[in-house]
């Protein structure tokens, strides 16, 4: 396939082809961020993550809207005003179900997986009533779109750009909350053991309410995010749960380096498939890769080191 | 199908028929002022159908939840619209036609067990329904075995023909070479990448869209990739896309994938004004999720679309967006499905009867003059004779007319040499 090429061309492609993958992984990171701590702090099989996703994604519709409608000249900037109220939006409902749903099922996990899958479906349906079954457009900032021109023939999407940015930025914000922070330590001591961390002065309802609605809240900035680059409907957030999981699991449950790591693997092995044969063959040879991988070594690429 | 099916279809009773046929436009226009004038029931209804002196009732079985119901919304919309019409008009053979509406769920089982509850216990005269071919295989045998009538608006990939199913959307070949030839006659394309979300209809789309290129046109398809049902992700396969050039890129990527696909090809730098695009899975509805600043300049290939200027279209939209609202648009499978109960009610008048069977031998050569996409006419193999016509996209999420055939354009499920 690369006879009729010349060298210029083929180097600007796989340029752009490992733009792509950069991409795809942060892309996977921050859709999986919010799950890793979820899931991977909490115990939580949170079935209801991509709808959370979605919320974040309907805020920025409507924030896009009121924006068109009062403030026009303010339009270019409204993005971030809605990646903040998607977080608030996502993280309050986060610590309503927590509230309500959750939090009486911490000691039966497997059952926390029934109860959020009905969750998303709940969710759902009342997006369905709300904002209609129609998938809605969410019309982005004239400067969001289109690419940069690096060279002639190299060009990098400026929503890729944008993308990335905002996983370091989350990332690094995450990961300073968890392992630096008072609050992150309090985090940890809770999911290590529950009723030690209580007995030794930790409000450990209240950390599990924070926790779990910072990690619906980041869910809510990744699916605001991912208006720039997929679809906004009530079932979108389907689209998203079977690749976040992926990362998750496969990364270490308990680990953000983990995650980060499964997310980088995945989405490299991934995008250089594709370039190489069809979409559907490279999504099935690096599942078969995952699959493989898991099967010699079950607890992911990353696991804390733990006591039996 | 078989043969079989063909010959039955074609009862010494459609000569006499088609020769009824003249009156009917004329028997339409008469205004009703109440329902029960009609022929006795006795003669209409001798299947034990749910028909009464003064009602007839037929079923609607689309997803209203679940991952379809974005796309199945419209349809339900344009049934109900049209269903209103005919009863404002005095309704089928005198009677008010009620209907009952069950939902699929965008799951399968679910449609055929829903679509046996309609024939078997609501005895509906006829179903307008389905969407996705997955859910038209999982009804095709319930309406075979308990002699239904289903009438289904969705432009589909052909390969099927029943006696108790009206097709009222294109099947592939209808839809798909028209759009070719005229791309390649225009853009003098020669070479061509397709890209396709993975099951039936893209596939066998693209296998029939590849023989017409490779055969008839002369070109060659320099690429063809499939990618999984709610993919997310195009970055990869818009570089190979960059990588060969093609003259046309031709996709049917359907459901969220395809707001994913619009919008990175945009943000990749890709300008549908310069590059050419021919699409035959985005109508007026899917360029609501898409956005029309990612799309516009693209060509769709369609029956339909929205913006059409004729007498029929410049009432049927008002009439839809007074129904269901000012912004909703109406798409090609929309104005699809609002075909199925006026066919249907103007296939009883030709039978004068609700009898299932009397109803597919009478519907080869029954026609409506009212459709919104022009005229219309039923083939002998049960799908429709319609034109085919190419369109831009818009800025505002409408279609501009560019190019339609001069005739209508015959239908052929079993096109030979495509497969």
């Amino acid at each position: 396939m690369f006879g009729d090429y010349s060298i210029g061309d083929l180097g600007s492609i796989f340029v752009m082809q490992g733009f792509a993958g950069l991409i795809l992984f942060s892309v996977y990171v921050l859709m999986a961020l919010g799950l890793a701590i979820i899931f991977g702090q909490m115990g939580v099989i949170n079935m209801a993550h991509g709808e959370f996703m979605i919320l974040g994604a309907y805020v920025t519709w409507l924030t896009s809207n009121a924006f068109q409608h009062y403030l026009p000249s303010l339009f270019p900037g409204y993005f971030f005003l809605a990646m903040a109220l998607a977080f608030l939006a996502a993280g309050a409902l986060g610590m309503l179900v927590e509230w309500v749903l959750i939090r009486h099922l911490y000691k039966r996990p497997l059952d926390t997986l029934l109860a959020t899958w009905g969750l998303s479906l709940m969710l759902q349906q009342a997006y369905r009533s709300i904002f209609g079954a129609r998938e809605v457009g969410v019309e982005l900032p004239q400067w969001m779109l289109g690419s940069l021109k690096v060279t002639d023939s190299i060009e990098v999407p400026i929503n890729g750009i944008f993308v990335i940015s905002l996983t370091i930025l989350i990332t690094i914000v995450v990961a300073y909350v968890l392992y630096m922070s008072r609050w992150g330590r309090q985090v940890r001591a809770v999911v290590q053991n529950r009723v030690m961390a209580g007995a030794v002065g930790i409000n450990t309802e209240k950390v599990d309410r924070y926790t779990f609605g910072l990690g619906c809240g980041i869910a809510g900035v990744a699916g605001s995010a991912f208006t720039m680059i997929g679809s906004t409907g009530p079932t979108s957030g389907q689209l998203y749960i079977v690749d976040t999981f992926l990362v998750v699991v496969f990364g270490g449950a308990a680990s953000l380096l983990g995650t980060i790591a499964s997310a980088f693997s995945i989405s490299q092995t991934q995008s250089t498939l594709e370039f190489f044969m069809s979409g559907s063959m490279a999504k099935v040879l690096t599942l078969l890769a995952v699959v493989g991988i898991l099967m010699l070594r079950p607890q992911g690429l990353f696991a804390l080191k733990v006591r039996k | 199908m078989s043969d079989e099916t063909k010959q039955g279809l074609q009862s010494p009773f459609r000569r006499k028929l088609l020769m009824g046929m003249a009156a009917l436009p004329a028997l339409t226009m008469l205004p009703r002022p109440s329902f029960g004038a009609g022929p006795a029931t006795s003669a209409v209804n001798t299947t034990g159908l749910a028909v009464t002196d003064t009602e007839v009732t037929v079923g609607i079985l689309h997803s209203a939840t679940g991952t379809m119901a974005i796309s199945e919304t419209g349809s339900i919309e344009a049934e109900k619209l049209a269903i209103e019409q005919i009863n404002a008009m005095g309704g089928v053979l005198g009677r008010k036609i009620k209907f009952i509406q069950e939902d699929g769920a965008s799951d399968w089982p679910t449609f055929a067990e829903k679509a046996k509850k309609l024939l078997v216990n609501d005895k509906v005269a006829s179903i307008m329904g389905c969407w996705t071919s997955a859910s038209r295989k999982a009804v095709l045998p319930v309406v075979e075995q308990y002699n239904g009538m289903l009438y289904y608006p969705t432009f589909y990939e052909g390969l099927e023909q029943s006696k108790n199913v009206i097709y009222t959307g294109q099947e592939a070949t209808q839809q798909i070479l028209a759009g070719l030839n005229w791309i390649a006659k225009e853009k003098g394309a020669k070479t061509f990448f397709f890209i396709g979300s993975d099951y039936i209809w893209p596939r066998t789309s693209n296998k029939i869209a590849r023989k017409h290129v490779e055969n008839v046109l002369k070109g060659k398809v320099v690429g063809e990739e499939y990618y999984a049902l709610g993919s997310t992700q195009f970055n990869s396969v818009i570089n190979k896309i960059k990588l060969t050039k093609p003259d046309v890129i031709f996709t049917d990527v359907v459901g969220g994938s395809n707001v994913a696909f619009y919008k990175q090809l945009k943000a990749a730098g890709v300008d549908l004004s310069k590059q050419a695009l021919l699409t035959i899975s985005v109508t007026e509805d899917e360029i609501d999720g898409i956005g029309g600043e990612n799309i516009a300049g693209a060509y769709a290939c369609m029956k339909y679309f929205q913006s059409l200027d004729n007498p029929n279209n410049k009432a049927f939209v008002p009439a839809f967006q007074k129904m269901w609202g000012e912004k909703t648009v109406i798409g090609d499978v929309t104005q699809a499905a609002y075909l199925g109960p006026w066919l249907w009610k103007l296939t009883c008048e030709k039978a004068q009867s609700f009898d299932v069977d009397k109803i597919a031998a009478a519907s080869p050569g029954v026609e409506f003059k009212g459709a919104p996409e022009g005229y219309v006419r039923i083939h002998e193999n049960h799908h429709l004779w319609s034109k085919t016509r190419v369109g831009r996209a818009k800025l505002d999420g409408q279609f501009e007319l560019i190019f339609e055939t001069a005739d209508l354009v015959e239908p052929d499920p079993f096109p030979k040499g495509y497969q």
